[in-house]
């Protein structure tokens, strides 16, 4: 259970507490050099987190369960999030969702065998110009094609080999 | 340059540095404004050009400035609502790529007009990327003395600091983003007091929009009655058209305040692809009521929109297609706003749960007129009953959808 970030993320964590005139404000981003680091914040991570900011544990819980983008669980290596807003959906999100899931094997909200991928959909993000568009490991893809799919995902085993 | 081709967005990606900003006359505006102008003039320039805020609300800039009391030795702080998130909206994401120098020098002489000395750019997780240009062209400002203390030579600084959210639609709610970057959950506040008078940390706070702030040194630099010019004389200016969904070229484009929708959509657009029509059109992002074809003969301003039931909202316009089912769009938005309703007023987050719930069933299993009653009831019961907006944001679309396709809808149930 225990925690602790490595000497460059504690140094990240330490720079940015200094930007903000009260060290609680630092909440997000610091859970965003952890999670950047660990892939998800664990129950000991939050304890180290309270006691770092001088905060309760319960305020560092609320907060990780309230935001989609924050993790408490690990995610697989990768993570597709493909948008099923209305200007996606308009543009044939519905069936790039199926055709991924069928292409990983699984459904939205699941992560494939070899912990290479997780599959969401996700609301708008504001790439509607480019839809139906994805997010991959926070690079944006769109419009989105089964050909460009397939491509996405070869791309991320091939990684996911390395 | 043409006053003519004046533009808030450049067209090129490209021109986004430091460098290419300067030999445009990129701070100049700034400097001229820190060093010969007093804020109260700066605050009734912004005030004369009308210029209503970018992000959805619409409230006139130099009037919220105006808010802030005078005088007093605590701190202020300016937040930047970067936290682009209204569905079918993406030009904030282009500002923030294409010119973050204008939203910087925007936000220079912001603060100097208000007396600020701290500004936050709330910027939302999802844009992380886009986030590390802005982080970039700050580092850039800082290194050439724009952002710091004594700028210009003045006693005036500005310091700025990128916060980046964690994926929550709410946040860019004005309060709730106060509450999300104080490190807490993003959930609005009671107002008032309003954030002007009790804001960030307490103090006295301006919240604005990226492309509001972006339009600020074009006002200084020409002038408000230039700027008025440009749109309307209570709406100011040019702004943003995001055009999205069945359209020949979906993209951003700059355009006069108060342009008909249908010449953005069919001109500018490039109108439906070879052998499509219009069935609809969400004019201002998904919280505003959907229009139907007879109604796009509409000008695109702050009170044209409102006058017609509907909302300019961040001008995120979404062509719909014949041959959509209506049923899916409902469903489309249902499930938006029970998702992002951030649960502290009860009739939001039980209503929209509710709706999605319906709309869920009638999707799958059908129903019968009694269902688009109760969603219409549920949606009315939120309407009026929430702290903030994203109530009315849920409840007025859902509304719109249900009785102005009621047909459609009845017969697509009917099982």
């Amino acid at each position: 259970m225990s925690y602790a970030p490595s000497p460059a993320a504690l140094r990240k964590i330490e720079e940015t507490i200094t930007l903000y005139p009260e060290k609680s404000a630092a909440l997000l981003p610091v859970l965003h050099v952890i999670q950047d680091e660990s892939g998800f914040v664990s129950p000991g991570a939050e304890s180290w987190v309270a006691a770092k900011l001088a905060i309760r544990p319960i305020r560092v819980r609320e907060v990780l369960s309230f935001y989609t983008m924050l993790r408490r669980a690990p995610a697989g290596r990768s993570t597709i999030q493909v948008c099923h807003n209305v200007s996606c959906t308009l543009a044939g999100a519905g069936d790039i969702l199926r055709f991924i899931a069928e292409k990983l094997g699984i459904g939205p909200g699941e992560t494939t065998a070899d912990g290479a991928v997780t599959l969401v959909t996700v609301e708008c993000l504001g790439n509607c110009d480019h839809a139906p568009c994805l997010q991959v490991d926070g690079v944006d893809h769109g419009p989105a094609t089964r050909e460009t799919v397939v491509a996405i995902i070869e791309e991320l085993k091939a990684h996911g080999r390395e | 340059m043409a006053e003519n081709e004046v533009r808030l967005l450049p067209v090129d990606e490209g021109s986004w540095r430091l460098d290419a900003y300067r030999r445009a006359g990129g701070y100049e505006t700034a400097r001229k404004v820190l060093s010969s102008m007093a804020p109260a003039d700066v605050i009734a320039e912004v005030r004369k050009a009308a210029i209503r805020g970018r992000g959805g609300a619409g409230f006139p800039a130099g009037v919220k400035w105006g808010f802030v009391p005078q005088g007093g030795a605590g701190p202020r702080y300016l937040c930047v609502n970067a936290d682009e998130a209204e569905p079918g909206t993406f030009k904030d994401r282009l500002v923030l790529l294409r010119a973050p120098h204008q939203l910087i020098e925007g936000m220079i002489i912001t603060a100097f007009a208000v007396g600020i000395r701290t500004a936050f750019i709330y910027v939302r997780g999802e844009y992380a990327r886009v986030g590390r240009r802005l982080e970039e062209a700050i580092a850039e400002a800082r290194a050439a003395g724009y952002v710091g203390p004594r700028l210009f030579g003045t006693d005036f600084g500005l310091e700025i600091v990128v916060h980046h959210g964690a994926g929550a639609y709410i946040c860019g709610e004005e309060t709730a983003l106060l509450e999300s970057l104080e490190g807490r959950r993003g959930q609005p506040r009671v107002k008032p007091p309003f954030p002007a008078v009790v804001g960030l940390f307490r103090a006295p706070t301006v919240i604005n929009n990226v492309e509001t702030l972006a339009a600020v040194p074009q006002i200084l630099a020409r002038g408000a009655d230039w700027f008025l010019g440009r749109g309307l004389p209570k709406d100011g200016g040019t702004r943003l058209f995001c055009v999205s969904g069945a359209v020949r070229r979906p993209g951003t484009y700059e355009l006069a305040v108060g342009t008909p929708l249908r010449e953005i959509i069919e001109v500018h657009a490039g109108g439906t692809p070879e052998g499509r029509s219009i069935k609809a059109v969400i004019p201002g992002g998904l919280s505003a009521p959907v229009l139907t074809p007879e109604e796009i003969d509409i000008a695109m301003d702050v009170d044209s929109l409102a006058r017609a039931g509907s909302m300019l909202g961040s001008a995120g316009v979404v062509v719909i297609p014949d041959g959509t089912p209506m049923l899916d769009v409902l469903l489309a938005t249902a499930r938006f706003y029970a998702h992002e309703s951030c649960g502290k007023c009860t009739p939001c987050r039980i209503g929209t749960a509710w709706i999605l719930k319906i709309v869920s069933r009638l999707r799958r299993e059908g129903g019968s007129p009694a269902d688009l009653d109760l969603i219409v009831e549920l949606a009315a019961g939120i309407k009026g009953r929430t702290l903030c907006p994203l109530g009315e944001g849920a409840a007025l679309p859902i509304h719109a959808l249900v009785t102005k396709f009621r047909g459609e809808l009845e017969r697509a149930v009917a099982r």
